[in-house]
């Protein structure tokens, strides 16, 4: 039995492939900067979309981004 | 990190990244007290590692934070599924059908949702590499990027780009036989 849950979302995944996409190294290569634009209140989605579409395709990487915003309240970095 | 200070710097450090990483893994790890002084100093070795790496793009220590959220993720990813094979998880599928998640489903559309899952089977067969086959049913079947990586003798990037271009192929393939993934996953809604 696959799950319906994640079959779901691996279709919503094809749904929304783009010609252009990159990878989890360079979206982690990016992601600092990603989060201090979005910390310093600016448009960080807008200003590196390839980023914000990775992080919206990528569960691991999403994860790992929600993470990272939690530990910088934690230390006052946000 | 470099010069004569660089001990007192580790150490301010460490605790920064304890701090951080506590609050981030706090109601992430399924219940398993995670090890965050072993992860805390893993990625140190990994932060001093890569400290040419650093581009200025942000503060050093959001910089380190995030390798050390990252550190931590993988190794408890891997950990969670220790025990756990390609083959246990692709077996589980089986040919059945998908695991219904209402279960007042009426009879005609549990058919058509089988009819459209056979389908996207059928698809797989003939559209994808055999490895990507294995990868995207290991995804299926809800193991993470890092696991499937490991046991595939590939990495997570490596991983991503090929499931990235198993979803180029499935897209093109539905679209040609005017079947969206929209139209599927409206039959699932």
């Amino acid at each position: 039995m696959i799950d319906e849950g994640i079959f779901k979302a691996v279709l919503q995944e094809i749904a929304e492939t783009r010609d252009r996409e990159i990878g989890c190294d360079e979206c982690f290569e990016e992601l600092d900067r990603f989060v201090t634009i979005q910390l310093s209140g600016l448009d960080a989605a807008r200003a590196m979309p390839l980023v914000q579409e990775h992080l919206h395709l990528c569960g691991e990487c999403r994860e790992e981004f929600e993470a990272l915003l939690a530990a910088l309240r934690a230390t006052g970095e946000a | 990190m470099r010069g004569p200070h660089k001990e007192a710097a580790l150490a301010d450090l460490r605790v920064l990244l304890v701090r951080g990483l506590r609050a981030a893994l706090r109601g992430r790890t399924g219940g398993v007290e995670p090890s965050v002084e072993d992860f805390v100093q893993e990625a140190l070795l990994k932060i001093l590692d890569n400290l040419d790496s650093f581009r200025g793009e942000s503060r050093f220590t959001v910089w380190a934070q995030k390798i050390c959220v990252r550190t931590a993720f993988a190794e408890m990813r891997r950990s969670r599924w220790r025990d756990v094979s390609l083959e246990d998880v692709i077996n589980r599928q089986g040919e059945g059908a998908v695991a219904r998640s209402d279960p007042l489903t009426d009879p005609e559309r549990a058919t058509t949702k089988s009819i459209m899952l056979a389908d996207f089977r059928r698809f797989m067969d003939e559209d994808l590499t055999e490895k990507q086959r294995v990868a995207l049913r290991a995804a299926l079947g809800g193991m993470p990027l890092e696991a499937i990586a490991d046991r595939m003798g590939t990495n997570r990037n490596a991983l991503y780009k090929l499931l990235y271009d198993a979803r180029k192929r499935l897209k093109r393939r539905m679209e040609a036989e005017r079947l969206s993934a929209e139209d599927v996953l409206g039959a699932f809604a």
